[in-house]
């Protein structure tokens, strides 16, 4: 998600933040996870912006590769603020100056979370794949245990996109007494055969990297090739057909004719191999295989409705605001439509707009002034109510 | 001529007529919310909890920035997933005679709500007969303001066709007005006699029988 990321053109910011960390289920109580692997000590890195006032608390889920980094710099001289600083803060959709703002790196993750490259407290080693599976249920539970820590009893909302979307989701039935509102974005509460494959074709890119050794990369080469190939993969889904016809066409790279090689001549190819190169830099190969794990296993009906998503919605209180983008092949409007569909035969409080926007599943992470005065008047509504 | 004026302007006058029927602190759903003043208004001045349907994406979500709730998407499919008398009202403002099975959709409002509210614009006002009279082409007026080949209105509604179709389909009628609008359809007036020649829109509310 880095590439979208620009400086607030007003210079507007909540200005200089911090990264603290938070260390729960130290040995004999472990964290128990859905697999029914236990974890411990857990480490969460996280971020808060804006002050607490009791009622103003705002959790913000991030998606596959982003950090708890959501908004501001960590110093003066950083060339770029947080993944999300054009929605929040100070008069911003999600205002810095009304609300508290937390974001937490994901259980799983490699930015300073517990994950598969953190240390094996048995081993002295990384964990590589001896870090248990997890699942969003895991990263919404330790997300709690953070929540308790910094003395949060309940949420004015829980909002998020993509993978980020299905941590706001389980959020609302997992601990839905601690949640008010709700704003899945760009989600679905099961990925389809489509997006599994996707997520498949990305894993297996990784695993055939011979650097890759079955997950024990620490000592030698990472597995770089590999990863920057599951990277393109996902940045072909993050688009849309309309949107690469606009940003590249068949336009060739710095020249006027086919190399007759298999360099970068197009544009496309161009681009997604430099964005697969930039991503190796900042994330981890295991990393990415858990995440994308978690997000396959994800099946918010049949983990908590039997199969129904009607039934895991049962009675809930929670009020929604749910949004798509008319360009998302990866979670079409279809599958937000399902959530509206299920929260309505519960009569839960649910609105729902189909955003128009050309540029894929990661419309929500660009500049949308319809999707910041959305969530601003939703905010300002459910405050209200509070 | 007496003109009617309510208390707290700012919505169209079939919409101040329609809310002066909707009783404080129940639960309604407007059918075509546009960007949501009748809701806005019921929730400001008499604390309804409101729901919107609207088509159109810049209405649904302008509806949503002003913090009301509001599902954009059609009416017809919408409306399907409410539970059986999850309303106390359902609002159908102006919209009848765009609606392709209007029994259909009458039977799914009388299905998720006690009571329906339907509003919608009077085809055989005189001047509009008059037109047709004498001049011969399709009428078009300040109510019904499209050629015949760009409207989006498919039906023709009368007043007495409404209250005949609603023997048809078989719903009550608990109570109607018939009223005509002027200033940019801010104000108006009821109209007692002749309200099938002499009023630009009827107003009805309905009940399952």
């Amino acid at each position: 998600m880095s590439e979208y990321i620009e400086n607030d053109p007003q210079g507007i910011s909540v200005g200089l933040v911090e990264k603290k960390f938070f260390t729960f289920a130290e040995p004999s109580e472990e964290m128990d996870l859905e697999s029914g692997s236990r974890l411990g000590p857990v480490s969460l890195a996280y971020e808060t912006y804006g002050a607490y006032r009791g009622d103003n608390a705002v959790l913000v889920c991030h998606a596959l590769s982003g950090d708890s980094h959501a908004a501001g710099y960590y110093t003066p001289l950083d060339p770029k603020p947080g993944w999300w600083d054009l929605m929040i803060g100070p008069g911003k959709g999600i205002d810095t100056d009304k609300y508290f703002v937390i974001c937490s790196n994901i259980l799983g993750s490699c930015m300073g979370s517990s994950g598969p490259s953190s240390t094996n407290p048995l081993t002295g080693r990384p964990f590589a794949l001896e870090f248990p599976v997890v699942t969003i249920g895991d990263m919404v539970s330790a997300q709690k245990q953070l929540l308790d820590y910094l003395g949060i009893g309940k949420l004015l909302s829980v909002i998020g996109g993509s993978i980020g979307g299905m941590q706001v989701l389980e959020w609302t039935v997992r601990f839905p007494e601690m949640v008010e509102s709700a704003v899945p974005l760009a989600t679905t509460t099961k990925h389809s055969a489509l997006a599994i494959a996707f997520n498949e074709v990305a894993r297996q890119a990784i695993m055939a990297d011979p650097n890759w050794k079955g997950g024990n990369y620490f000592s030698g080469a990472v597995p770089s090739s590999g990863l920057a190939v599951a990277r393109m993969i996902g940045h072909i889904t993050y688009l849309s057909d309309e949107s690469m016809r606009l940003k590249f066409g068949r336009r060739l790279q710095d020249k006027n004719d086919f190399s007759y090689n298999f360099d970068a001549d197009f544009q496309v190819e161009n681009y997604l191999r430099y964005q697969g190169a930039k991503f190796v830099e900042r994330f981890d190969a295991n990393s990415f295989l858990y995440i994308t794990k978690a997000a396959d296993y994800f099946d918010l009906g049949l983990q908590h409705g039997d199969g129904s998503i009607t039934r895991a919605f049962a009675k809930t209180r929670v009020k929604f605001l749910v949004v798509s983008f008319t360009s998302d092949w990866l979670y079409p409007t279809y599958q937000s439509k399902a959530i509206v569909r299920a929260l309505k035969k519960n009569g839960a409080d649910v609105s729902f707009c189909e955003i128009e926007a050309q540029w894929g599943h990661d419309a929500f992470l660009l500049p949308n002034e319809r999707l910041t005065e959305m969530i601003k008047g939703f905010l300002e509504r459910v405050r209200h109510q509070f | 001529m007496s003109g009617i004026n309510f208390r707290n302007n700012g919505i169209r006058f079939d919409l101040q007529w329609v809310a002066s029927w909707i009783d404080p602190g129940t639960k309604v759903l407007d059918l075509g919310c546009g960007e949501g003043d009748l809701l806005q208004y019921l929730k400001t001045h008499k604390g309804v909890e409101g729901t919107g349907i609207e088509l159109d994406q810049a209405k649904a979500a302008r509806s949503i920035e002003r913090g009301l709730s509001v599902l954009q998407g059609d009416m017809n499919d919408e409306i399907g997933d409410f539970p059986d008398q999850s309303f106390d009202y359902i609002v159908l403002s102006q919209t009848l005679q765009q609606v392709y099975e209007p029994d259909r959709l009458i039977r799914s409002i009388l299905r998720i709500g006690r009571n329906g509210i339907v509003t919608f614009p009077n085809f055989s006002h005189w001047r509009i007969r008059l037109q047709l009279l004498l001049t011969g082409y399709a009428p078009v007026t300040r109510e019904l303001p499209f050629q015949w080949y760009d409207t989006p209105n498919i039906r023709v509604i009368t007043i007495k066709d409404f209250i005949k179709f609603s023997k048809e389909v078989g719903f009550q009628i608990i109570r109607s007005a018939a009223i005509n609008t002027y200033e940019q359809n801010q104000k108006g007036e009821l109209i007692s006699f002749f309200p099938n020649l002499r009023a630009a829109y009827g107003i009805f509310q309905i009940r399952k029988r």
